[in-house]
């Protein structure tokens, strides 16, 4: 670990977290319908698209819209998947993708997880990267920021049953919130040497005489969304990590800003939607504070590097730089690494495969402690509000209250519907990799043997049910099992989640919110930042500790031994 | 007030009947209301199936029956735990039942005429039925005095032996089913059918027959059900990750693992600390009608007190004199000590008391020749006609108007003075010639101004409800620190208050006696009946104080947070000592295929199998060592809400996390010693 890397982990971290104070004011804005200068531009559009923000939705018909609205997001990406070989744009000249392929891609990219079992330049026309993925990732982006939305404003209200309109919040959201950021931020990158192009690749002649056929393509622009939105899906296979796709460091640098920005900004959102910043600042604290520890952690593990290359005289001074660009250098890959993992993007500048144990080990626990820290945009904050109400419901007991969250009681009804949701991703995550890592079908796509094949599996798991994306690497993924299995991975985290949340908001909107006393917990100081941590820790995480000491751990202890498998 | 006399902590005979039912209690059918025990016994049973079957085989079966013989301790503990809590309220419950016996009441068949009477058991009364009660006779049935006046020793209920006063009309004419007439003669119409009564429900509530989950306990049993399954989860998927690493955990192993994962502690004690909230009520000699109430008075936002009786001693004394110019203070002391000598009315005895411990005044005999001159409401004037002169005390006005006097300004100023600070100015008048004033004041209790204080720290908002007007009402609330009051009250005003708050989502809590209160206890979210008060104030509240105090809606509101903060501390602790369970039987299991895992093995655990005894073993002695924190409930401080997270958070979050690992680590030292593994 060098103070050069600890600078620039904290300035990085630092500018994510300042930019995150006017975005999620603009948020703020845009989902209480203050749109200032563009009010009549926004009240064109929305009436050519039909669409009367005033005319609310209950969480059923709130859910309604926007599973309506997924289903056929999925529909038409498949469809554009299987027929990009007769669609325009595709100088390439790819086929059609195959059925299992283009089923877990559609999926993948409807509910913002973009796993890719796929490398882009070499299966996706430019047609299928841009009007089939990239408008995934503005949408499945939208949607997540307007189900945050509208669970902020159940929060805010009382008495109502209406949480807002689906229609309303998604057009707005990605007309006035993400589009302008990704043209900026598109811009930035295709200065930084970011191809944006309808050109299929270019040919060059290295140097040792032999022809290099480089892909190119219209990048820039997706490379935005793809961080912005915490979609994560790269255009070339190697992701961020490809020259193409991360230049520079400073590239590297804006694509952690751009995945963090509005899941950290939406806390604030939050906090100005319910009246009090203390509220949204809290919730802030304990993601960045997670996100914080969890990259020294990498960082440190990786700096520390690997004792049996070491011992064979091939370790390197750095530390571990298997797996990383020296273009980024170890501190950027760990923010990385710890910031697209945190917040469900999944682009990777570094390959988790080749970390040390412990190094690889912090990126999936973050997956596995629900997406929240940051999370996903909106899904972030609406997975961290979940803990907030189980946090104010064990420790709100100990103040000798029904605790209450922001003034809302939390009773049975939202303890079921909260347990419903923290539910889905251990049975999910642990079910079907437990069951993947028995069946011939399943193990055939490891590359390790041991404990790191474990980790590969359980990474995978994990990657596609918290809608993160990222891949440990070393799995041979395109299989029908693992396409199918993870695709319903993907699908259950996404919408099996969702589906109590949107309950809990409408069943917070409609309790009244009671007056703040001396006697109520507080919610907003250093005591419940550790609390929520500590409920994250043990409620959200715990649950994985055994089948992590079979993977990364027991591979860890193995590495500090000597063996290897 | 009247402490019932509770039976121990842990009372020989209760623990030799609760061990009895713990075992009852291990009826599948009745444990399946309560998730996480369930599970535990279902793989007991599962664990003890396979230890006899190695025993069968032949095979090493020494480990598997230790922790099978242990998980069913843990389940036993469990069950205990709730027969303990329960057991306590029993021993009430047959003291009661005794004391109802079998009445044969004397039915009157035509309530037009009381003189005909026939006998008719107890339980064959029907509400609206007529009875006679006289003197030395156990009044049948709950019911309302409707003619006579009597005195009655309602021990049976109360616990209080001194006989009350119940007689027909007014708010004093309730009678409760099973309580003894002292003396005189009553009729009373049944209010209650039979199985009914006050008394039945009392029983019925001590016991726990009627108990039904509240609704934090629902909404708590679901999270400690989410989390069990949860945990279920994880260890059945630990088959698959354990077989693709090489090695095949045995069932016994998985099951230990699985069963300290759940939160047997506090799924083991929910029932009994709920239990035990209530008898703590009990014990407090106030009845609640459900859980429900409790809880709700664990969240009350606003105390709605009556003036009279519950701040002030409810009934005016003098608190001063004031000499008109040139009169001394010793004059007025005497005059008013001979004016007030015939007054039997409290305030008259105040006034003789005042003048003996301020002015040191002895009272006299009354003289033989003394002409009293009683108060009306005409003359509203009292006094005392002597030979050596004649003495007069009464409204300044009026006093002022008898003895045609102005009064002089000084002392005009001196009245007004006291009618401001919301007291009462009485004139003392001597041969015709006002000498000065007393000072009747409200006394606030002593002590009442530090609970509000303590209340206002809880987040309680205190509220004086009072009669007297705004002026009276404010000096008094400003004397005793209410937050607010309302003034010149009628029962209306409370119940638009009531609303009022509830509307914008507090609670409210209010004490009551008259019928004239009923409507306001129903509204309220606590609302504490008095038992002297009417029949229709009893079963408008959902909390009945035995002792008609009430001054005790705080201490009720203290049992209700006491409850709430046993749960959740509990459950804290339960969660929070997983940590320790993981690094005891994950590198046990583990141990043989990945050595390296012993790294996790910080108690420095003897063997993997000592190692998982002694986390089952630790989880099992958990419960039994916090039945006494259950019953007896965690230490509540009027703290702020803060304050009191802060502290619960280190003791039992904290400590929580810490305790087992000194706890397993200790069980472990032992075993190792006696050689068991």
């Amino acid at each position: 670990m060098t103070l050069i890397g600890w600078a620039q982990i904290a300035l990085v971290l630092g500018i994510a977290l300042a930019l995150a104070v006017p975005v999620g004011k603009w948020a703020a804005a845009l989902a209480q319908g203050r749109l200032g200068p563009i009010a009549g531009l926004d009240r064109a559009v929305l009436r050519v698209a039909g669409v009367d923000p005033s005319r609310g939705q209950g969480w059923q018909a709130y859910l309604v819209a926007m599973l309506a609205f997924n289903a056929a997001g999925f529909v038409l990406l498949y469809l554009i998947l299987r027929l990009q070989g007769v669609l325009p744009l595709n100088p390439q000249g790819f086929d059609g993708v195959p059925p299992f392929l283009a089923f877990n891609t559609a999926i993948s990219f409807v509910t913002n997880t973009n796993w890719q079992a796929y490398s882009g330049e070499a299966a996706m026309s430019h047609f299928s990267q841009m009007a089939g993925l990239t408008v995934q990732n503005f949408l499945s982006a939208g949607t997540g920021i307007a189900l945050a939305f509208a669970v902020m404003r159940a929060f805010a209200a009382g008495g109502v049953q209406q949480l807002g309109n689906f229609w309303a919040d998604l057009t707005r959201v990605t007309l006035w919130l993400l589009l302008p950021i990704a043209i900026v931020a598109g811009f930035a990158f295709i200065a930084m040497g970011v191809p944006q192009t309808l050109e299929a690749s270019v040919t060059a002649t290295t140097l040792s005489g032999a022809e290099q056929i480089i892909p190119l393509g219209p990048v820039g622009f997706q490379l935005a969304i793809k961080h912005l939105g915490t979609n994560g899906g790269g255009f070339f296979g190697v992701n961020s990590l490809h020259p193409f796709e991360g230049p520079t460091a400073l590239a590297t640098s804006l694509q952690i800003i751009l995945q963090t920005v509005i899941p950290f900004g939406l806390c604030l959102t939050f906090g100005r939607i319910v009246g009090d910043m203390r509220q949204g600042r809290a919730l802030l604290f304990v993601m960045a504070g997670f996100i914080l520890v969890a990259t020294l952690a990498i960082y440190a593990a990786e700096s520390s590097g690997n004792p049996i290359h070491q011992a064979a005289g091939v370790g390197s001074m750095l530390g571990n730089m298997e797996g990383k660009d020296v273009r980024f250098g170890q501190a950027l890959a760990a923010l990385f690494s710890a910031t697209t993992t945190g917040a469900s993007c999944g682009a990777v500048n570094a390959m988790l495969d080749s970390f040390t144990p412990l190094g690889g080990m912090v990126p999936l626990f973050l997956i596995q402690l629900g997406e929240i820290v940051p999370g996903g945009v909106g899904s972030g904050l609406y997975g961290m509000l979940i803990f907030a109400l189980l946090s104010v419901f064990v420790a709100g007991l100990m103040v000798g209250r029904t605790p209450e969250y922001l003034g809302k009681k939390v009773q049975a009804r939202e303890v079921k519907l909260a347990m419903l949701a923290v539910l889905v991703l251990p049975a999910v995550i642990l079910g079907l990799a437990s069951i993947a890592l028995v069946i011939p079908m399943g193990v055939a796509s490891l590359q390790d043997a041991g404990p790191h094949g474990l980790s590969e599996m359980l990474y995978a798991y994990t990657s596609a049910a918290g809608n993160n994306g990222s891949a440990f690497g070393g799995l041979t993924a395109d299989t029908p099992w693992l396409d199918t299995t993870l695709g319903l991975a993907m699908m259950l985290g996404r919408f099996a989640y969702l589906i109590p949340v949107l309950a809990i908001a409408g069943s917070l909107a409609a309790k009244p919110r009671a007056p703040e006393g001396p006697g109520t917990l507080p919610t907003h100081g250093p005591l419940f930042i550790g609390l929520l941590a500590g409920v994250i820790l043990i409620l959200g995480g715990l649950q994985y500790l055994p089948a992590l000491a079979l993977g990364p751990i027991a591979e860890h202890f193995a590495m500090l031994a000597g063996t290897t498998f | 007030m009247k402490m019932q006399a509770a039976p121990a902590l842990f009372d020989s005979a209760i623990i030799r009947r609760a061990a009895l039912d713990a075992v009852l209690k291990l009826d599948p059918r009745k444990l399946m209301r309560n998730p996480v025990i369930f599970v535990t016994e279902v793989v007991s049973i599962l664990v003890t199936l396979l230890a006899i079957r190695d025993a069968a085989m032949d095979q090493s079966w020494g480990f598997q029956a230790g922790v099978a013989i242990w998980l069913w301790m843990t389940v036993l503990f469990a069950t205990f735990a709730e027969a303990v809590a329960e057991g306590r309220g029993k021993a009430r419950a047959a003291s009661l039942r005794a004391s109802r016996g079998e009445t044969v009441a004397r039915w009157i068949p035509n309530p037009d005429d009381l003189a005909i009477t026939a006998p008719r058991n107890a339980n064959a009364l029907r509400r609206g039925d007529h009875v006679l009660v006289e003197a030395g006779e156990i009044i049948p049935s709950d019911g309302e005095v409707v003619q006579g006046i009597a005195s009655i020793n309602e021990s049976a209920v109360t616990g209080e032996s001194a006989p009350v006063i119940r007689e027909a009309g007014g708010d004093r004419s309730a009678v409760t089913g099973g309580t003894l007439v002292v003396s005189d003669r009553i009729v009373v119409r049944i209010t209650a059918e039979a199985g009914g009564t006050f008394l039945d429900r009392m029983i019925a509530m001590v016991e726990g027959a009627s108990r039904q989950k509240t609704p934090n306990e629902i909404a708590l049993d679901i999270l400690l059900a989410g989390m069990t399954i949860i945990f279920l989860i994880a260890v059945v998927t630990l088959v698959g990750f354990a077989s693709y690493s090489g090695s095949a955990p045995s069932v016994v192993v998985l099951s230990a693992l699985l069963v300290t994962l759940i939160p047997t502690t506090i799924g083991g004690l929910l029932s009994a600390i709920g239990i035990a909230g209530m008898d703590r009520l009990v014990q407090f000699n106030v009845l609640a009608t459900s859980g429900r109430a409790v809880e709700a008075a664990g969240d009350v936002d606003v105390l709605l007190l009556d003036k009279t009786g519950t701040i002030t001693f409810g009934n005016r004394q003098a608190a001063n004199f004031i000499a008109a110019p040139g009169v001394t203070m010793q004059e007025v002391a005497e005059a008013a000590v001979l004016a007030s000598l015939a007054d039997e009315t409290p305030e008259g005895r105040s006034i003789l008391v005042f003048a003996r411990e301020r002015h040191g005044i002895e009272t006299p005999p009354m003289p033989a020749d003394a002409r009293p001159v009683p108060f009306t409401a005409q003359t509203r004037v009292s006094g005392m006609d002597l030979p050596t002169g004649s003495y007069r005390k009464g409204a300044v006005d009026s006093l002022a108007g008898a003895v045609k006097q102005e009064i002089p300004a000084e002392l005009a100023a001196g009245i007004d003075r006291i009618a401001r600070a919301g007291a009462t100015p009485l004139a003392v008048a001597r041969d015709g010639r006002i000498l000065g004033a007393i000072e009747l004041k409200d006394i606030v209790k002593p002590g009442i101004r530090e609970r509000f204080v303590e209340l206002r720290r809880m987040g309680i908002r205190t509220v004086m409800v009072t009669g007297d007007n705004r002026l009276t009402a404010a000096a008094i609330a400003a004397e005793a620190g209410v937050d607010d009051f309302i003034a010149e009250a009628k029962p209306q005003d409370k119940l638009d208050y009531i609303r009022g708050q509830q509307n914008e989502g507090r609670l409210v809590a209010m004490a009551g006696d008259g019928t004239n209160d009923a409507p306001a206890l129903a509204q309220a979210d606590v609302g504490l009946a008095m038992q002297t008060g009417t029949q229709a104030a009893r079963e408008a509240g959902n909390m009945v104080d035995l002792d008609s105090d009430p001054t005790k809606l705080i201490e009720v509101v203290e049992i209700g947070k006491q409850l709430l903060i046993t749960r959740g501390a509990l459950t804290t602790f339960s969660i929070a000592n997983d940590v320790a369970k993981y690094f005891a039987i994950l590198p046990a299991i583990f141990v043989a295929q990945y050595p390296g895992l012993m790294a996790l093995n910080v108690m420095g655990l003897t063997s993997p199998q000592s190692a998982i005894l002694s986390a089952v073993i630790f989880n099992a002695l958990i419960i039994v060592g916090l039945v006494p924190l259950a019953l007896r409930g965690v230490a509540y401080a009027p703290v702020g809400a803060a304050a009191l997270l802060r502290r619960n958070l280190l003791i039992y979050g904290l400590g929580g996390i810490v305790a087992p690992f000194i706890g397993i680590k200790i069980i472990d030292v032992l075993l190792t010693f006696i050689g068991v593994a």
